[in-house]
Order: C-alpha cells, then sequence, then structure tokens
C-alpha cells in the first residue's frame, strides 16, 4: 500500500506585517532588500515582536481544520546554520514537550476519504538564496531578506493518502479553504510550499523537499512512486532518505546533506513569553469565522434553488462567492449565478484578470434583472459582460452604445415577421403543417434583429400570424 | 570641580547653576583622559559629549523643558546599543559593527538629556567575572590596579567607582553588574526579570538576563530605575510596574521586617573577610529594628551548574548569528562556501566564548540534552519553587555578593571551575527572576566587600528602601586614584 504524508508551508499573505517586526507581509514588490529592518536582519540586540494578528490567523485555520487548539501556545528555536536566516535559528513551535503549537490533531475530509492533521505551526520565513554563475566553482549565492520573517503556517498531516489524486483533490480543497478563511492567498507565486513523504508496501519512508507548488507536489509524489515501485520490482531496497525536487527537470533527487542527520537544539524561545488563547479570543474568532464552503454550497441549494453543481462550482471559490453575495437579490439570485458560472468564469480565469476586471457587483444585479425580464437576451448579455470587466461603464450605456437592447417593440417586430414570411413561404408552409419546424422562421427572425428581438413575444406574434 | 557626586547631588547642583553641564561633562572627560590609560574602563570615548552638555545648559538657559538627567555623564557597557556608534562586546568578532537603531534604556535616557560619555569594557559577550576576557585587554581595579574589577560588567563598575562618570549601565546574566559592583565597591542593581527592557541589550542567555543600573548609592539606583523601567513594544518580556515610584519613600527603613539569612553561600569556602563583614552587616541590620534568621535554600548548591548548562545553552543558539555576513569586521566572503566561511570567520571569538559555545552545542544536543539541559531547567524551576517559598518566611534574604575577596588579574583565569564558584551567590536571582542589589560594604585590605540583599519578584521597591537602610550605616574611605 502506498502511504503519503504532507507538510505544507502556507504563507499569511493576508497580515499587514511580518511575524515579528512591522516590515510588509507582502514583500513582492519590493526591491531587494528594502522590506527589512534590524528586527527581522537578527540585529544583534533585537527582540522578536510578536504580531497578534497572526496568531489569530493560524489558530483561524486550526479550527477549520477542526484541530485541537490550545489554551497557551509557546515558541521554540530551532538551531541551524544556514545563509538564509539571519539568525542562524528558525522561530518555530514544537509539541514535543506537550501540546504547545497553535494546532494539534485533526481532520478534513477529501470526498469520502478523511485525511487527519497531525499538528499546525506557526513559525517565520527565512529569506530567499538566489545563485549566480553557471559553474559550482564560480557560483555565487546571494541573500535577499525581503521575505525573512514572513509568517508561515506549516500543515502536517498523517501519513493517509493512498495516491496522487487525493493529494491533489486535498490541495484544491485546502486552497479554497484557505483563501475563503482571508488567510492567505494561494495563487501568489511562493505562497504554497510543501514537502511529502512516500512509502509503499511497507518500506522505508522517503521525505520530498523543496516543492516550490502544489502543481508540483502531485508530480513529485507521482514520480517518487514510480521511482519506488520500479525498485520495488526489481527487489532492490529503498533507502530512507531526504530527497530533493528538481523543479526544472522534474525529478526527485537524493540529497547528499546530512539533513536528516541534522540536531536542531530545541528550545523554548525566551523572547516570547507563553502566549494565553483564552476562550473569548476562542469564541471571537469563532464568530469571525468566514461561513465554510460546504455551508455556503447548501444554503445556495436551499435558499435559491441553484443546482447542485452549479452551487458548488459557486461556493469553492472565494472570489465568486464573495461576488454571488454582494449582488444578487432573492428574485434574480440564480440568474446571477449562471451568469457567473457560465460567462463570467472565462473573463476572468486568471489572478492578473481578476485585479484588472472593472464589474463590480451592481453590474451582475443589472445583467440578471434584465434578463429575467426579457430586456436582453443571454447572447447580448454576455457581450455586455466583456464589455463591463473590460471598462466598467454603466450596463444601460453599454447597451445603448453596442445597440444591444432587444427588439421588443410589438410593431416594429411584426414588421419584420412580416418581412421574413414573404420571404421564405416554403418555410411558412411546412411550419403550418408542423409547428415543430417554426424555429427555422425564428432563426430567420433573430438573424434580422441581430440576435435582439425578445425571443418570447417573437414567438407569440409569429404562431398568430401563422394562424 | 568636585566630580565625586552622587547623581543626584550633580541635578541639584545644576539646577542651582552651581555648576554647568559642559563643565561637568568636560571635566569628567578630562579625568578620562587622564587617568582611564591605568584602569582601561573605556573601550570608546563619546567626541560629542562636551557639545551635547553644552546643548544642555542652553535649554536650561532659555527655560526649555529640560530632562530630569540634566546632562549627567553616564557610560554604557558595550553590549547596549547606541545608535550609530560601535557596539563590540569587546568582541574582535563586532569589532566593526555600528548599531543602526538605539537600545530602550538609551532612547529613554536621552529623553532625559542623559550624556553618554563612552562605551565602557566587560568580558567578551558578557561571558566572564573578571574582565579579562576582554578581547581589548582587562579592565582593572581602581582600588588595586594589581587585581580584577570583577565582571561581566567591569569597565561600568570601574568609571563610576574611579569617578570617571556619575552612573553606569551594565547588564546581569548571573551576577555581572552586582560582582563587578562588590569588587569596586558601587550599588550595582539586577532588577526583577522584565522590569526593563533588553531591546538593544546583545543577548547572551536572554531568558535570565536583565540590564541594570550601577550607581554611588542607592537613590541615585532608585532614581535611574525610574526613567528605565516599564512596558515596552519592542521586548515582549517585559512587565507592567505600575509606574511606580522607587525613590519615593525610600527612607522607609526596614524596622520590623524579616531577612533571611541564606546558609548555602557563606558556607564552605568562604573568605573570612568576607564572612565577618556578613555577621556585622545582619548586626547592623537587627540594629535598624530587622529580624534576622537562618535560611536554607538546598538547590544553591546545583544552582551554578544549572546556570552554566542554560546560559551556555542559549548562549550557543544567540551567538549563532555572527556568521560575519551581514555585519561584523572585514573579511571578504570570496572564495569561500558558506560553512567553511563561518568555520574561518568565527575563530575570532575569544577562548571563553568558545569554551561556552561548545558547551552549548553539547548539552541541549539530542542524545544529551535530558542528562543536562533538561535537569538544569528542572534545577531552575525547583530552585525558584524553594525562593519563592523563602519568601514567603521573610521579606527579604542577604548573603556576600562574593564569597571571595577580589583576585589578582591572571590569577584565576587559567582555572575556569574556580572562576564558576565565584558565581555561587550571585546566579540565585537570575535563575529565579527576582531582584537583588549589591552594596559597597567594607574595604578589607585595601579591598572592598559588597554586601547583597534580595527580595521577591516583583518587590524592588522595598528592596530599595532595604538597601538604603543598610547603606545608612556604612562608611567607606575614598577610592585612592
Ligand atoms: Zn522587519
Amino acid at each position: 500500500m502506498t502511504k503519503i504524508g504532507l507538510e505544507i508551508h502556507c504563507q499569511l499573505t493576508k497580515l499587514e506585517s511580518k511575524l515579528f517586526c512591522s516590515c510588509k507581509a507582502n514583500y513582492r514588490e519590493h526591491e531587494i532588500n528594502s522590506n527589512i529592518c534590524p528586527v527581522c536582519m537578527g540585529l544583534p540586540g533585537t527582540l522578536p515582536r510578536i504580531n497578534q494578528k497572526a496568531i489569530e490567523k493560524a489558530t483561524l485555520i486550526a479550527m477549520a481544520l477542526n484541530c485541537s487548539t490550545p489554551d497557551k501556545i509557546a515558541f521554540f528555536r530551532k538551531n541551524y546554520f544556514y545563509p538564509d536566516l539571519p539568525k542562524n535559528f528558525q522561530i518555530t513551535q514544537l509539541n514535543i514537550y506537550g501540546d504547545t503549537s497553535v494546532g494539534g490533531s485533526g481532520m478534513i475530509m477529501v470526498g469520502d476519504k478523511q485525511i487527519r492533521i497531525t499538528r499546525i505551526q506557526l513559525e517565520e520565513d527565512p529569506g530567499r538564496l538566489i545563485y549566480e554563475g553557471s559553474s559550482s566553482k564560480n557560483q555565487t549565492t546571494l541573500v535577499d531578506y525581503n521575505r525573512a520573517g514572513v509568517a508561515l503556517v506549516e500543515i502536517v498531516t498523517e501519513p493517509d493518502f493512498e495516491n496522487p489524486k487525493q493529494v491533489r483533490e486535498f490541495l484544491n480543497i485546502l486552497s479554497d479553504l484557505l483563501e475563503n478563511l482571508n488567510v492567505a492567498d494561494p495563487s501568489l507565486e511562493g505562497a504554497m510550499r510543501a514537502d511529502a513523504n512516500v512509502s509503499i508496501e511497507g518500506g522505508n519512508k522517503v521525505e520530498i523537499k523543496n516543492i516550490g507548488s502544489f502543481h508540483d507536489l502531485e508530480k513529485a509524489v507521482h514520480f517518487e512512486i514510480t521511482r519506488q515501485e520500479s525498485l520495488h520490482s526489481r527487489d532492490i531496497p529503498i533507502a530512507q532518505e531526504t530527497r530533493h525536487w528538481d523543479d526544472k527537470r522534474k525529478i526527485t533527487i537524493s540529497s547528499r546533506s546530512k539533513e536528516e542527520e541534522l540536531d536542531y537544539r530545541y528550545f523554548l524561545e525566551g523572547d516570547i513569553p507563553w502566549i494565553t488563547i483564552g476562550k473569548e479570543i476562542h469564541q471571537r474568532l469563532k464568530l469571525e469565522m468566514p461561513e465554510s464552503i460546504s455551508s455556503k454550497k447548501e444554503r445556495y441549494v436551499s435558499s435559491y434553488n441553484i443546482p447542485e453543481q452549479v452551487a458548488m462550482v459557486l461556493s469553492s471559490d472565494k472570489f465568486y462567492s464573495d461576488l454571488f453575495d454582494k449582488s444578487h437579490t432573492k428574485n434574480n439570485a440564480k440568474e446571477v449565478a449562471n451568469i457567473i458560472t457560465t460567462d463570467l468564469m472565462g473573463l476572468v480565469d486568471t489572478r492578473e484578470k481578476r485585479e484588472r476586471s472593472k464589474l463590480l457587483p451592481s453590474h451582475l444585479n443589472d445583467l440578471a434583472d434584465l434578463i429575467q425580464s426579457g430586456k436582453l437576451t443571454r447572447t447580448s448579455a454576455k457581450n455586455a459582460l466583456y464589455e463591463i470587466v473590460k471598462s466598467g461603464k454603466e450596463l444601460s450605456q453599454i447597451i445603448s452604445e453596442m445597440d444591444l437592447g432587444n427588439v421588443s417593440d410589438k410593431n416594429q417586430l411584426l414588421t419584420i415577421i412580416k418581412q421574413v414570411i414573404s420571404e421564405e413561404p416554403q418555410a411558412v408552409e411546412q411550419a403550418k403543417s408542423n409547428p415543430q419546424t417554426v424555429n427555422f422562421l425564428v432563426g430567420k427572425i433573430m438573424q434580422k434583429t441581430k440576435g435582439k428581438a425578445d425571443p418570447k413575444l417573437t414567438l407569440v406574434l409569429l404562431k398568430k400570424e401563422l394562424g | 570641580m568636585n566630580l565625586k557626586i552622587s547623581a543626584l547631588e550633580y541635578i541639584d547642583q545644576v539646577k542651582n547653576g552651581q555648576i554647568s553641564a559642559e563643565e561637568f561633562v568636560s571635566a569628567t572627560i578630562d579625568r578620562i583622559k587622564k587617568i582611564d590609560g591605568k584602569l582601561h574602563a573605556f573601550l570608546q570615548i563619546n567626541p560629542d559629549a562636551v557639545e551635547q552638555a553644552r546643548k544642555v545648559d542652553k535649554k536650561i538657559k532659555l527655560g526649555e523643558k529640560v530632562g530630569a538627567c540634566f546632562g549627567m555623564p553616564i557610560s554604557i557597557k558595550d553590549n547596549i546599543c547606541i545608535k550609530n556608534s560601535k557596539t563590540t562586546c569587546a568582541s574582535k568578532m563586532l569589532e566593526n559593527f555600528i548599531a543602526p537603531y538605539d537600545a530602550t534604556v538609551i532612547s529613554k535616557l536621552k529623553q532625559q538629556d542623559a550624556i553618554f560619555v563612552g562605551k565602557v569594557n566587560m568580558d567578551e559577550f558578557a561571558m566572564g567575572l573578571t574582565t579579562e576576557f576582554s578581547a581589548y585587554g582587562p579592565s582593572k581595579n581602581p582600588w588595586n590596579t594589581d587585581y580584577v574589577p570583577g565582571g561581566s560588567s567591569g569597565g561600568s563598575a570601574v568609571s563610576v567607582s574611579a569617578f570617571e562618570c556619575v552612573a553606569s549601565l551594565g547588564s546581569d546574566t548571573g551576577g555581572s553588574v552586582r560582582n563587578p559592583a562588590s569588587f569596586c565597591s558601587t550599588v550595582g542593581y539586577k532588577p526583577t526579570y522584565g522590569l526593563i527592557s533588553r531591546y538593544g541589550l546583545i543577548s547572551y542567555a536572554n531568558s535570565i538576563e536583565q540590564i541594570g543600573p550601577m550607581t554611588r548609592t542607592v537613590k541615585d539606583t532608585a532614581f535611574l530605575l525610574n526613567i528605565l523601567c516599564g512596558l515596552d513594544t519592542n521586548d515582549n518580556t517585559t512587565i507592567d510596574n505600575g509606574n511606580q515610584d522607587y525613590l519615593s519613600e525610600i527612607d522607609s527603613g526596614i524596622e520590623g521586617k524579616k531577612i533571611g539569612i541564606i546558609q548555602e553561600m557563606i558556607g564552605e569556602g568562604i573568605d573570612s573577610q568576607v564572612l565577618s563583614a556578613t555577621k556585622d552587616a545582619i548586626s547592623k541590620l537587627e540594629g535598624l529594628g530587622a529580624i534576622c534568621d537562618n535560611v536554607s535554600i538546598d538547590m544553591v548548591k546545583y544552582s551554578v551548574a544549572s546556570y552554566y548548562t542554560i546560559t551556555a545553552t542559549e548562549a550557543g543558539s544567540n551567538l549563532a548569528r555572527y556568521d560575519n555576513i551581514r555585519y561584523g569586521y572585514e573579511f571578504p566572503v570570496e572564495g569561500y562556501e558558506f560553512n567553511s566561511y563561518i568555520s574561518k570567520v568565527r575563530s575570532k571569538f575569544g577562548p571563553e566564548v568558545i569554551r561556552r559555545m561548545i558547551l552549548g552545542g553539547f548539552v541541549p544536543s539530542a542524545g544529551h540534552a535530558g542528562k543536562y539541559f533538561l535537569k538544569a531547567l528542572k534545577v531552575k524551576s525547583k530552585l525558584t519553587k524553594e525562593v519563592n517559598q523563602a519568601f514567603k518566611k521573610y521579606d527579604f534574604l542577604i548573603a556576600p555578593t562574593v564569597p571571595v575577596l577580589p583576585f589578582k588579574i591572571g590569577e584565576k583565569i587559567n582555572d575556569p571551575v574556580a572562576l564558576f564558584l565565584v558565581d555561587i551567590n550571585t546566579v540565585m536571582s537570575n535563575l529565579s527572576g527576582t531582584p537583588s542589589i549589591s552594596i559597597p560594604y567594607a574595604i578589607s585590605n585595601g579591598l572592598p566587600i559588597g554586601m547583597q540583599l534580595l527580595a521577591k519578584h516583583r518587590d524592588d521597591k522595598s528592596l530599595l528602601q532595604a538597601a538604603r537602610a543598610l547603606e545608612t550605616t556604612v562608611q567607606l574611605p575614598e577610592v585612592p586614584i
């Protein structure tokens, strides 16, 4: 049997500042080594200053993953030398001297499969290493400390996954959950990183480190299972080791470093006193906890009669569900859901497009109302939506500029219908004997009106004319 | 110009117009230049000190608001950061480290118009109790320059004792303020853990150390404590003292107070002169109306072992950042791989620092933590319990600050174990987070003896009252320099 366990590192990108100082949590837009201060550079004499919000956001994640949450948490030092660590130790959490990390054991359902969470801990991100020079001889390592000290939540699972597909499903659910909690933006580059451990047939556990994205995680796990199975089938023993994910070649490589032998000499971080997360805080967080994805979905189905599948798609993406919740009325909810899931998703399917989009909730509300009252066809609505996303103009302005409004004037329509009837005698005869074929005539009318004829009204008038 | 005045006397004289800050600071600098060649208290002298004093005088003249220190010259141990000045920890590793920020205590003193006359010597990274481990050479005891001044805040004690400043800031990890205070005959204070912000104090063993004032009188210490303490958002371990005024009611006396004499600190190995000074102090206290009684704190016998295990562990971690990559001394990185570079550059650490870091790599390591580090933590918590227990019965405890008299430079430097035992009477307050004070008590054959009083957690104010009461019974000769 294949056993896969994960260690997910997730930056709390929605925080204002780093974990222990007031430098920006969003380090991405800064010049190299400009988002730094004496504290996150670990200068002599500086002390960590705990970011209370980070503790709350990490606790929120723990609660959402059904983890136990202790009343008191503590921080520890993990001691090792590495050029990306300004202090040559990392402030992190640990459960070996009792449950003192933000989250204890928990679980989450992935389909019918229960995945157990071992623990959740809060820690500081190291700096970023940049390698320059082509050969190992003239290679220079540069360090950018802009990222150093950013709050990182580590989510450790039990080895409960049996295949890469479950891993992928879990990661999808987890990304949606983190986004929904408003703690992280998983689509930001480097915001989510992972280590995995894989064993097959009760064999030795192999750790895979350095996986830079969720996309690669599934690939890395897949590669590692295949590698181990191939060894196993040839009766070659699988070594217990740490392997690195080679991002470019998409393979795992045995790491010769003695990483697994490192002794981190963990001990309590005396500069941060034990932090009490009392009942009041837990209760407040529970109240502040955003509606879960599954309860959102249920609400969409039961309150608005939105189809299961549509409700699922809508609820699992915070961007769309927020938009939906802000734009619909009781009467047009189903239509708004429909516009979002059939038309909008194709228009804003990347982070950049979402950021550039000029669409407001009021636009969606207006669109749905006009469709429902027959003033706008779905085709015209789709064209209008495209323009709204681009320009953000008022819907009424777009309708008049693009001439999208429905032809619903009775006399105007009647003139066109009569014109079509005279032009298509054969089709008229056919329609008279077989009402099923009336659509051909409707099509012709639509052609003449460039798709703007009010479909209901057209049918009524046409049938009347045909007798 | 009489430099031999206390901080409070200085303030009075400047306020009354008897002296100006400029005159006093300038005379102080002159004295440093004249005598510090013999003492080596200072690593650096502030070239702007006189100019800064002149500005204070100007404010006084113009009737502007002046800070409570009125331009008082203070020396600062070289492990406390002053913005834009070198902070070396008396180490070659930090030879070129210029702090880009002020320690919280420095900001507070600046606000009160104190003037920093210079940075003073110490054992490298505060590891030591003689100041012989300074990478820039030892400081000398002004009472007899053949003798050590104590440490690690040796430069602070020397500068106060030899009238090279009015007061000083030291740091106390296991006695580093009280020990040199005792050896040089000044007041040395180790506050309740968390009372004074450590932001800007370069860590040695951060879970137990505190910055502490060193002054000529107990009142001066209370005055400085009023300025220095309080919650600091930059140091999460600071405690709220409710804006206590340590100076008011300082003359309340100790009538009716119960004082425990710590038996483990006056037993085996104690110098007979120190013992008789202690007995004398006890009778003086009884004369002031205190009730003295013997108390036993069993864990004291393990306290030094526990202390060295904990401090080595924390030091190993705290000093790991000195890899010379972001700051330090001139040593190009080109041509080195990371690990070979740091082992090369870290050879600049002095022998005592290396000794403690090797220990710090060993005692908390995976195979040995249970036998050493975790056991040391157990001793710490048991000791704290015993101390708290003792304070249920006694208001204060008493013991000599150091069980021996000052010794000669070079006498014990090659005997680390003998040196460790000099700490036995001071580490307890650090391990238990409780306040203690050393006051000048006697002179024996020209060498000072300090007396230590201890109080319970957060009882700093009454501790200062008790120390003040004992101080009033003491008459000592003037330092012969
Ligand atoms: Zn910072």
